[in-house]
């Protein structure tokens, strides 16, 4: 078989429904899944951070979980594992005029959950980026250590947590992929259905990494213009030192790596 | 009556430096008696015991490591101490006494509340780099002491005036030179309304041709009848400004007393010794 050009033209132009519609479903999982594991990610951070050991201790074990198995095992556990077992069957579900299938909710929590984990242990590493000595201001002023955390601490880290997130919203938009396996219709098993009947497999699948790479590189020009405005906003925390370093510096342990915005400030 | 100190010399420096404190004390500012901190095995507070009158001003000395940070950063809670009694405005600072007279660490929001009273200035600033200058005073009034957000901003843009950087309010940290920041971080301080003020080495960091802007500020607080524990190596503003001069080495106070005892008639040969090296 030979590179069926006009094949490969129409589809990359004129795509089935199908495609489109997985596409579509692959943006708003990720976006979701993604908004999803921000907040798990913030919380389950928190909680390692508490001095309470029992939720250092679930926030622990949580995160040595999910990132110690495979999203796919994860998946087919949540969905058809769970159903399996009569744990809980997702269900198709209504509100209003949208239905959401129970396949989608799954995969949804599935990618939420797993993102979480990952997201903590960025949270984490941007915490204690954040000079202790800022939250010693704070508490000094009478903050409790919820408000120093809330109204100095977080907003400083988030301001380092944006590249790694964009980072991982990238690698989220690939990873929906996954999700084929329980049944999910999102572009990547819209394409091998689509294969199935036709099998120009090449061209097909080169279409569908083309429509990825639009959608992984439409969003690296909206993380630059996030980045940007974050610098415009007076604030060139983000700016000056590199991502691995802001992260990584100052070693393993959480003890604080010692790059507090004085110090950045200082190194100039 | 302020007097310092556990040796039996500094015991009469403490008491002749009485003379020279406020006679209207009423409660001390600060009463700590045989204060004890550890970090691991190195005794860093060593039995110190201090007394510091309302509006008098204090400024401790001695080389670095000797414990002034430490005592400082104890006198609101920032540490904890391991032994010892710490009163501050007359009351226990961070923990609770029980019915047997034990201490036990008081709670969070307890420990919070009493730091409203209590101003700290630190040596490299630690501004909310986030904030504008006068967003970083609004802040703590805005949250803590729960003051509407304008009235809060007006306020910061007096304290702004009053250590004179009234055009730089929306500057950020960034913009801002070593002694502004300083300046800005003592105004911060102010916007609580303390009835103490701390100052952990406030112009160690700053560039030479930036000390004097700091401490004019200082000696107007100073002036306005502030409570102030200072640790400093200024030995011109100890001198100038100071009601009492305090010398601490390996972790203890070693003598105490007017600024002009302390630093030019010392007793000690270790403040001697002490005053030699950064004099000359």
């Amino acid at each position: 078989m030979t590179f069926d050009w006009s094949f490969f033209a129409h589809l990359l132009f004129h795509p089935p429904g199908s495609f489109v519609q997985g596409a579509i479903r692959t943006i708003y999982l990720a976006v979701i899944a993604q908004a999803l594991g921000v907040a798990l990610g913030l919380l389950l951070a928190l909680w390692r951070r508490s001095r309470l050991l029992p939720l250092r201790v679930l926030a622990g074990g949580y995160i040595w979980l999910v990132r110690g198995t495979p999203l796919l095992v994860q998946a087919v556990i949540i969905y058809d594992g769970s159903s399996a077992l009569g744990l809980y069957s997702f269900g198709t579900l209504s509100v209003g005029p949208v239905s959401v299938p129970g396949v989608v909710q799954a995969g949804i929590v599935t990618l939420a959950l797993n993102e979480g984990a990952y997201m903590a242990e960025i949270m984490r590493a941007a915490i204690n980026s954040v000079d202790k000595g800022q939250a010693e201001a704070a508490e000094s002023l009478g903050m409790r250590r919820r408000q120093a955390m809330r109204h100095v601490v977080l907003p400083q880290a988030m301001r380092v947590v944006i590249p790694p997130l964009g980072n991982e919203f990238n690698n989220m938009l690939k990873v929906t992929s996954l999700l084929s396996v329980i049944g999910l219709q999102e572009l990547f098993l819209a394409a091998q259905d689509y294969n199935s009947a036709t099998f120009r497999t090449f061209e097909i699948f080169l279409v569908t990494a083309i429509y990825y790479i639009v959608m992984t590189t439409a969003w690296s020009l909206v993380q630059a213009a996030i980045e940007r405005r974050l610098q415009a906003r007076g604030g060139d925390l983000v700016a000056t030192v590199p991502l691995r370093q802001r992260l990584f510096s100052g070693g393993t342990s959480g003890a604080g790596p010692a790059i507090g915005a004085e110090q950045l400030r200082g190194a100039r | 009556m302020p007097s310092a100190g556990k040796t039996p010399d500094a015991g009469v420096e403490g008491t002749q430096a009485a003379a020279g404190a406020p006679e209207e004390t009423g409660t001390l500012a600060v009463e700590a008696t045989g204060i004890h901190k550890w970090f691991g095995t190195a005794h860093v507070l060593d039995d110190v015991s201090l007394k510091v009158a309302s509006g008098e001003v204090v400024v401790l000395i001695g080389p670095s490591g000797s414990g002034k940070t430490t005592l400082l950063r104890c006198l609101n809670h920032l540490e904890r101490i391991d032994r010892g009694r710490l009163l501050i405005n007359g009351h226990l600072i961070g923990y609770r006494e029980n019915a047997r007279g034990e201490l036990r660490e008081d709670n969070e929001a307890e420990i919070a509340r009493q730091r409203r009273e209590i101003g700290f200035v630190f040596q490299h600033f630690n501004l909310f780099p986030h904030l504008t200058a006068e967003q970083n005073i609004a802040l703590a009034p805005v949250r803590v002491r729960k003051v509407p957000r304008a009235q809060a901003l007006d306020e910061a843009r007096r304290l702004l005036a009053r250590v004179g950087l009234d055009d730089k309010r929306g500057s950020y940290p960034s913009q801002l030179s070593g002694g502004q920041r300083q300046r800005v971080a003592i105004a911060r301080a102010l916007a609580m309304r303390p009835r103490l003020m701390l100052f952990d080495e406030p112009t160690s960091a700053l560039d030479p041709e930036m000390v004097g802007e700091v401490l004019a500020v200082m000696r107007e607080l100073a002036s306005d009848g502030m409570t102030m524990v200072v640790a400093s190596h200024e030995m011109g503003f100890a001198r100038g400004v100071a009601d009492r001069v305090v010398m601490m080495d390996a972790g203890q106070i070693i003598e105490a007393g007017p600024p002009a005892q302390v630093l030019d008639s010392p007793a000690h040969e270790r403040t001697q010794a002490f005053l030699s090296k950064v004099l000359h």
